[in-house]
């Protein structure tokens, strides 16, 4: 079974973020980053899945060259081989034009799977795989929680090996629901954080990433879709909803000046 | 090519709260630009949600009824969705941010060459176009969009609106006509088979009863710190609570999760504690008569909701604050 996880770079999560002179993005001078949390689960998914039915495992991801950083991380996890979609004028494409270059460049994989997480924590946009989806004309089906894959498994080439595949899965609802969907492949799911346990790269990985083949794609090279379909303007912080009372001081005296305020303000004490 | 076309969810007979938020979203654009409202449902058998539908202000309803739309799958969405704008032509679609719409949206807003604006929380006119706002980076930014207008023949803007930002309770009631829109539907078209929800066990917590929670969130690093927090809740006679990645990592069970997909909660106090605050936490604990949050982080999006806030390392605050609730307690 051949498997594509569709991951993305973003900053650091707890990055303290600087709006730009141009006020349409963040300085991205100084910024540390790593892979997209729900983006690592995606691809815990697809490690887990390939262990239990062999084939291979493709990294996808599309950014500048700083993102090599992310896919030899996705290597070293347990990756087969990687495509990296060369390209730094990401944040001037909508997730239509994004999507657009993710189905050129594995069109001609004939992947059974394809999985992301199922939203980045930047954007937080939670579309790009299902728009892949319908880009590549195959089901599919979002926040996932569990996948099991049924029917024989092909060799991972991909060729010919969907044909009599299906899959059930288990997709988060809300408000504590669920719900299971049967489907066939090829599909694209995207990927709940939580799905279970990431695994750390181990010293051996590391090694092998380094052997692994990535191949890129110049990102000029691929059709994109027309013009953007929406622009963003302007970024900016938010706007304080509620005046709040900051309890200065050491911790001793912070915490003293709060109970005060649950006492005899909030009266829970 | 004009009207703005609000798309309402519903699931067992009755509507989905955000859905009446869309459509005062819906109201509130229709009135600014001057356009047509219509609102639509797709189902099957939807008489009653129908009637209740046509009670609401709007300049015409429909129904869009088909067998194959009684459990609902993403294909027969988006395909009898897109022969409803095909009819309509509407300049704008407007859905509640819920998870069905988060899963078939994208994929019809691509069949007219768009993409979905999603999870807005505001918007405003500007000229003779919209601007909307979203958050960026977890709630820490708002970012300003555009639409660039249609690109070619009847491509509407697509927009999803998140829960709370508008109000369900500013909806105009009036008098509108309901009709009934058959869609071409083949049943080899529709690839998923959807199984019946389900829910895994039995409560057995119940936050949204609780009067003060004592929430965690990623700030507690590590599950051997949780008895810290744990020991807070208890002087104060409080539940304990956590952020979604504290139960992803099965620090606690999933029934303890606030937000947007775990439980909604309106105790008179919200202790959030290591808690950023992004928009799918605030979800569930806006309700929140009296909000206290203790984050190293002084821009952390929580503090926009927090009546007291302490900014600091919440390894020293937390206990602290444990002794000082024990002593007030004993006194």
């Amino acid at each position: 079974m051949k498997i594509i996880v569709a991951i993305k770079q973003v900053p650091v999560r707890d990055s303290s973020l600087h709006i730009n002179a141009g006020g349409r993005w963040i300085d991205e001078d100084d910024l540390s980053y790593e892979i997209n949390e729900p983006d690592a689960y995606a691809l815990e998914e697809a490690l887990q899945l390939k262990e239990k039915h062999g084939g291979e495992v493709v990294a996808l991801l599309a950014g500048p060259e700083r993102a090599s950083q992310t896919i030899r991380e996705a290597l070293a996890k347990g990756a087969d081989r990687a495509i990296h979609i060369e390209c730094e004028d990401l944040a001037s494409l909508d997730t239509l034009g994004v999507a657009s270059r993710l189905a050129a460049a594995i069109k001609d994989e004939k992947a059974d799977l394809i999985l992301t997480g199922l939203q980045s924590d930047d954007l937080g946009l939670g579309q790009t795989g299902v728009v892949l989806a319908e880009l590549l004309g195959i089901p599919h089906a979002t926040i996932i929680m569990q996948v099991e894959v049924e029917g024989g498994m092909g060799s991972g080439s991909g060729e010919g090996s969907a044909s009599g595949l299906s899959m059930r899965v288990k997709r988060e609802l809300e408000d504590g629901w669920f719900q299971h969907v049967e489907m066939p492949l090829p599909a694209l799911l995207t990927i709940q954080s939580g799905i279970s346990k990431l695994r750390y790269a181990t010293l051996m990985g590391i090694k092998k990433a380094k052997t692994k083949e990535v191949r890129r794609v110049s990102g000029s090279d691929l059709p994109v879709a027309a013009a953007p379909t929406v622009t963003l303007e302007r970024v900016y912080l938010p706007e304080k909803k509620k005046e709040t009372q900051l309890l200065e001081g050491s911790p001793n005296e912070a915490a003293a000046k709060l109970v005060e305020k649950l006492k005899f303000e909030v009266r829970v004490i | 090519m004009s009207g703005v076309l609000v798309l309402l969810e519903h699931r067992g007979g009755a509507y989905n709260r955000m859905s009446w938020e869309a459509l005062a979203a819906g109201q509130e654009m229709a009135k600014a630009a001057g356009q047509p409202l219509t609102a639509a449902i797709a189902g099957h058998e939807l008489e009653p949600l129908g009637s209740e539908l046509a009670g609401k202000k709007l300049d015409k309803g429909y129904r869009v009824e088909h067998a194959l739309l009684k459990d609902y799958t993403a294909d027969g969405y988006v395909l009898a969705i897109e022969q409803l704008i095909k009819k309509l032509e509407p300049s704008f679609v407007v859905l509640p941010h819920t998870y069905q719409v988060r899963d078939f949206a994208p994929r019809l807003a691509t069949r007219f060459g768009q993409v979905l604006l999603a999870d807005l929380v505001g918007l405003r006119k500007d000229g003779d176009s919209f601007v909307f706002i979203r958050q960026l980076f977890q709630g820490k930014l708002n970012a300003d969009y555009r639409h660039n207008g249609p690109v070619a023949g009847s491509a509407p803007c697509f927009l999803s609106v998140q829960a709370g930002a508008f109000r369900a309770d500013s909806l105009e009631a009036g008098s509108a006509s309901v009709e009934i829109f058959s869609p071409q539907l083949d049943a080899g078209a529709i690839r998923n088979k959807p199984q019946p929800p389900f829910r895994e066990a039995a409560q057995t917590v119940d936050l949204g009863s609780a009067s003060i929670i004592v929430s965690v969130g990623r700030g507690i690093k590590e599950q051997d710190n949780l008895p810290m927090v744990e020991e807070l809740a208890q002087a104060l006679g409080g539940e304990l609570a956590a952020s979604r990645p504290i139960c992803d990592n099965g620090w606690l069970p999933m029934e303890r999760q606030v937000g947007s997909s775990g439980q909604t909660v309106s105790p008179k106090l919200y202790l959030a504690i290591g808690i950023s605050g992004a928009i799918q936490h605030l979800v569930g604990m806006k309700g929140s008569k009296t909000v206290v949050a203790i984050n190293k982080d002084e821009n952390a999006p929580i503090f926009e909701v927090a009546d007291y806030g302490i900014v600091g390392d919440l390894f020293e605050v937390v206990p602290a604050l444990t002794e000082a609730v024990k002593k007030a307690r004993g006194a």
